[in-house]
């Protein structure tokens, strides 16, 4: 049985990211990945966020197959066929040091996988890991699906992504519920690159986000987003299994249901669509999150349930947790002391960085939302009320269709009501 | 004994689609695999060179990035793996690819004689299946084509079986000779662990232009008798009548038998019993 | 300034790199690229471009793209060929191929057109008339005489066939090295003829043994071979044939040329030709070579020959077929399939899913890596029409499918396209076929 110092089980970003921090410390390191090249089994949204990706790859963007640098995020409350819009854009998103691009995942992960490879890391394909290998009720290394599969390592690191299959085995995590799971569906649709920039307003190269609330998921919890790539468009919408379930909507139903939007149809028109991808993600949230360590074991990226879903941060998430526990893991084998106590450092430098801080933060969040089902129905419909009240030119004085508004809204909602739902909102948001 | 495999990177056909606009082939996204007949003859050295000992090197032709098919070749067992790239060779037709995977065999047989090659019946980007009886008549070595096993190899000889249309012919060659083989040959197993960490540590070597003594009258385009003229999409059948037999299953099966008969698609004749042949 | 290459639309088929006088154009990784420095914009290669991919800057003018308006889906797509081939194939006299050609080595030295003629065990391969009709559409178009091959032995009883299905002189080997099909010995018969007698064309079957052979008699020649064409024009003028293969597993038609050294040869899929009609009684030359060798001088020995159960070697002779896909689920369901091809003497096939799935064996599937099919009725159950598998079929006479999925490829390419539950479809078909065939009741 070969021996390493770190084995990182998955070569998803928060995989490689490890790996690389542990082989940059001078760590015997391996990645087992079950896709046949890391990133066959990615989806995500298609942003990486800048800083957290130049702490694993110093200026990644020079060399990184990048699609565009976002230098627009825009949020769309949708209404049945109405939207009220909202957004940010500063061109100096556009230049270094950036705040985000979006990727292609396929290729994005390929070129991380390569960097692994030239910091030293080997990476073992199409092989899954079955299972951690005990010896006293010490991990001390895997085992795989191969014959003669067995492999020994001083720190064994789980990236297995949302299928928590491992850290559930080892007894760190539970295992998954619908009600915590979303599933994502995206799809490529091709675009020409004039036309890109026409419809969002870009300068040649740069690229804008939108979200997209309220009706864009069919009143589901769950969010709908549309990136520009170089010559195509990422539309997608992920929304939590359970409801879904229950509501009788398939993950593909609710991506057409995005796509007949009016305000987003004209966006994708003549598009051809490329690729149809579909992925569970974590919901993620402080609550959510395992036990992050064992003796010879640490928990990262997606299998950790680090995702902050309002701010639709993962992958950055994911990276920063594998730098962290690879230099945790390369710590403790140089200090010789892989116990749990050892690895206690990884969480407490989580919680020190934005990664826990920002997910203790909307800790509340995901149970608001729950509870009151009712936000994403009501508000929507009544913002988009109150706003066609009063841009309509119709010769009704504004201050009386003021009052008109006032008394709209409090048909849809009581006073008792909007005051549980604000103290609720700045709870869990703010 | 000494096999080797000649190997191809190919696109996976089965992935690739023609651009509804442009009206060409889609080659981005399209995954790259070993030639999957490719993969059967691999097994099949694997397998003899277990049995019989001895070595598997394998042989392939392409651009710089076919090194991945290659390493991933290695982790099935082979020994060594060489790569042939140039852009000398680009453009190379089947007759001109067999003169130049046919000297690099030349130039392994020099120093480590061999015994066995393995090549796949067809590459499935190029289905043309004249590259491995060009290696072989090239070296002088027997060709035994469509192989769908290996009965018996000895010292001196190999027999196979064949396939043929009409049924199996079972053939021994001399060694060295050289077999294209087909799927049945066998069934792909696994790489072991450790092999895939041999295959993930190893680099292919790199042969090129200047590695042997090549003649570049008989490669690239100016080397290749034959070129492609024009590429076009298949011309298509239309569709015909489409029905909805979701609702009245049978009703549909009786209107559809009865247009058949009206047609003569089918007639009534004694078809009778039906028996099975 | 320079060419503009469109990398979307290069195929690296080399053609541009030819014709370029400056060599200015070189193939990298499968592109074409242009040398700035060599370019001097003569725009020769833009014509050549059978993809239209390379434009010059400065001149707008560029040669419109010739598609259709529902061009893209292989299935919607029409008029396609290029117009020489169309023309060939349409049977006009008029064929013209593009200005790139240049004639070739050896010019007048070489002529006729050329059929291997196919016989093992006794039996001629259908493919060698089906060529000799072909053939005679090639000689009559450039004016060369049609000629007949049979290497083997004891083959006397081959060649008034091979005359009454068109030959106009046959060329015999007859030698007991010959009575098993081998490569080296029939490579080496048919070699020394060619190099005696210098054809222009060769031809032969796309079979186990046309594909064998031909590669090695091509490499010994040094000429260019073009594998399983299907179809087949040329051009009076340069006598260059236009060899129209599938390639990428049937997802694209390329036509292939051999430009630099003769003879030009081509192995043809059976039964894409039309089988000539057959006039007893022509006669013609009959050449006999003698065939300088010995059993000694081969290396390899026919042990035995073991012939296939007819249920599967006749699948592409068959005149019905039943074929089944992963749609039916499971090995116990294909009874379903085996009732419906009991009734109607059908024989059974199926996709390379089911194959893999082990619910037919390999002799059984349909398809580019299986056999091509032309049967008067194709049956297909739970078959989706992968590429791979319609270039297969698709040139059966008549096709019925039956799919759940309304957007099943094989609906597109079936003249009959049933969209419906075929566990309830096939036995509904199954009694009312039984119920008319056995009352003899047609209507």
């Amino acid at each position: 049985m070969e021996n390493f110092d770190v084995i990182i089980v998955g070569g998803g970003p928060a995989g490689l990211s490890a790996a690389i921090s542990a082989a940059n410390a001078g760590m015997k390191t391996v990645v087992i990945e079950r896709g046949d090249y890391p990133g066959t089994k990615n989806v995500m949204g298609g942003i990486l966020y800048t800083k957290a990706t130049d702490m694993v790859v110093p200026e990644f963007w020079k060399e990184a197959p990048l699609e565009r640098p976002i230098i627009e995020q825009r949020i769309a409350m949708l209404s049945g066929n109405e939207a009220i819009m909202a957004g940010y854009r500063d061109p100096a998103w556009g230049v270094e040091p950036y705040n985000a691009h979006s990727i292609m995942r396929v290729k994005f992960d390929r070129w991380l996988a390569e960097q692994a490879e030239k910091a030293g890391v080997m990476i073992i394909t199409e092989t899954l890991v079955e299972d951690l290998l005990y010896q006293n009720n010490n991990v001390v290394g895997v085992r795989t699906g191969r014959a003669e599969g067995d492999l020994g390592a001083k720190v064994v690191i789980l990236a297995e992504g949302v299928n928590n299959f491992l850290a559930v085995k080892a007894g760190l995590a539970k295992p998954l519920k619908p009600a915590s799971v979303a599933v994502t569906v995206k799809e490529i649709i091709a675009l020409p690159k004039e036309k890109i920039e026409d419809r969002f307003c870009l300068e040649e190269g740069q690229g804008a986000t939108i979200e997209l609330y309220g009706d864009s998921t069919a009143g589901l919890m769950g969010v709908g987003f549309i990136y520009t790539n170089k010559d195509s468009i990422s539309i997608g919408v992920g929304a939590i299994l359970e409801p879904m379930i229950r509501n009788n909507w398939t993950p593909n139903d609710l991506l057409e249901n995005l796509k007949a939007k009016p305000y987003v149809k004209r966006l994708l028109q003549g598009g051809e669509t490329k690729e149809y991808l579909a992925h569970l993600i974590p919901e993620g949230g402080y609550h959510q999150v395992p036990k992050l360590h064992r003796q010879g074991v640490l928990v990262i990226g997606d299998t950790a349930m680090l995702m902050n879903s309002l701010n639709r941060e993962g992958s950055n998430l994911a990276m920063i947790s594998g730098k962290i526990a690879g230099e945790v893991a390369a710590q403790s084998i140089k200090s010789g002391d892989v116990s749990d106590q050892a690895m206690t450092v990884y969480e407490t430098r989580l919680k020190d960085s934005f990664v826990l801080k920002d997910l203790h933060h909307y800790r509340h969040m995901a149970s608001f939302f729950e509870d009151n089902p009712h936000l994403l129905k009501v508000y929507p419909k009544m913002l988009s009320k109150a706003a066609k009240m009063y841009l309509t030119a119709d010769g009704v004085p504004k201050k009386a269709r003021q009052k008109e508004i006032i008394k709209m809204a409090f048909e849809h909602r009581s006073i008792a009501g909007f005051v549980k739902d604000i103290y609720g909102a700045w709870r869990a948001l703010l | 004994m000494h096999f080797v495999v000649c190997l191809k990177q190919v696109p996976d056909t089965s992935e690739v689609r023609i651009d509804p606009i442009t009206n060409t082939l889609m080659r981005e996204g399209v995954p790259s695999i070993i030639n999957p007949y490719d993969a059967h003859g691999l097994e099949e050295a694997i397998r003899l060179k277990a049995k019989v000992g001895g070595k598997v090197t394998i042989v392939s032709m392409g651009p710089p990035q076919a090194k991945e098919a290659l390493k991933k070749a290695m982790s099935f067992g082979a020994d060594r793996a060489i790569l042939l790239s140039d852009r000398a060779f680009g453009g190379s037709d089947s007759l001109a690819t067999a003169y130049i995977i046919s000297s690099a065999l030349q130039k392994i047989h020099e120093t480590e004689p061999i015994d066995l090659v393995f090549a796949g019946k067809e590459a499935i980007d190029g289905d043309t299946a004249q590259t491995g009886p060009g290696i072989a008549q090239r070296l002088g070595f027997p060709q035994l084509t469509y192989a769908i096993r290996v009965k018996e190899l000895t010292d001196t000889t190999v027999t196979v079986e064949r396939k043929t249309e009409s049924g199996r012919q079972v053939v021994q060659a001399q060694l060295p000779a050289l077999l294209t083989v087909e799927k049945e040959l066998n069934d792909l197993s696994y790489a072991t662990l450790p092999n895939m960490m041999k295959a993930a540590a190893y680099e292919p070597e790199v042969w090129n232009f200047s590695s042997l003594p090549f003649d570049i009258t008989q490669m690239g385009l100016k080397g290749s008798p034959t070129s492609v003229a024009r590429i076009f999409a298949p011309p298509g059948r239309s569709g015909g009548e489409i029905m909805d037999g979701m609702k009245d299953p049978k009703g549909t099966a009786a209107s559809i038998v009865q247009k058949i008969f009206q047609q003569n698609i089918i007639m009534v004749h004694p078809l009778s019993k039906g028996g099975k042949h | 300034m320079t060419v503009v290459v469109d990398k979307t639309k290069c195929i690296g088929c080399g053609a541009c790199v030819m014709e370029c006088s400056l060599e200015a154009l070189d193939l990298i990784d499968g592109l074409a690229v242009a040398d700035v420095k060599k370019c001097k914009e003569l725009g020769s290669c833009l014509k050549v471009c059978p993809t239209n991919a390379l434009s010059l800057l400065n001149r707008p003018e560029q040669r419109q793209e010739n598609l259709a308006p529902d061009a893209g889906s292989k299935y919607n797509f029409k008029d396609t060929l290029p117009d020489s081939v169309q023309d060939y194939a349409q049977g006009n006299e008029k064929k013209t191929i593009r200005a790139q050609v240049t004639p070739v080595t050896g010019g007048d030295g070489w002529s006729g057109v050329w059929v291997i003629i196919e016989y093992n065990n006794g039996k001629v391969a259908p493919v060698a008339w089906e060529l000799l009709g072909e053939g005679r559409k090639l000689a009559d178009a450039i004016g060369c005489g049609l000629c007949g091959v049979v290497t083997g032995y004891q083959v006397d009883a081959v060649i008034p066939e091979a005359f009454a299905y068109g030959a106009e002189k046959v060329y015999v080997i007859d030698h007991p090295v010959l009575k098993d099909y081998r490569t080296e010995p029939y490579a080496e018969a048919i070699t020394s003829l060619v190099r005696k007698y210098r054809p222009e064309i060769i031809l032969m079957g796309a079979t186990s043994m046309g594909r064998d052979v031909f590669p090695a008699v091509a490499t010994k020649m040094r000429t260019g071979l073009t594998a399983d064409c299907t179809v087949l024009g040329i051009d009076p003028e340069t006598k260059l044939l236009q060899q129209t293969r599938p390639a990428f597993g049937g997802n694209i038609m390329a036509t292939i040329l051999c430009r630099t050294s003769r003879p030009q040869m081509s192995t043809v899929r059976p039964r894409v030709m039309e089988m000539p009609e057959r006039v007893e009684g022509r006669t013609g030359d009959v050449i006999r070579e003698e065939f300088g060798f010995n059993e000694s001088d081969f290396r390899t020995k026919v042990l035995e020959f073991i012939p296939s159960d007819a249920k599967s070697a006749f699948l592409d002779k068959a005149e019905i077929i039943v074929a089944v896909g992963l749609g039916i689920g499971a090995k116990r369901n294909m009874v379903l399939a085996e009732e419906l091809a009991d009734v109607l003497g059908a024989t059974l096939a199926g996709s390379r899913g089911a194959v893999e799935a082990g619910w037919l064996t390999h002799d059984q599937q349909v398809g580019q890596s299986g056999i091509t099919v032309r049967p008067k009725v194709y049956i297909s159950i739970g078959i989706s029409g992968a590429i791979q598998h319609l270039v297969g079929m698709e040139t059966s006479d008549f096709i019925i499918a039956i799919n759940n999925d309304p957007e099943a490829s094989i609906l597109k390419v079936a003249n009959y396209g049933i969209v419906g539950d075929l566990f309830q479809i096939v036995p509904a078909l199954t009694a009312e076929f039984k119920k008319r065939l056995q009352h003899g009741v047609a209507n």
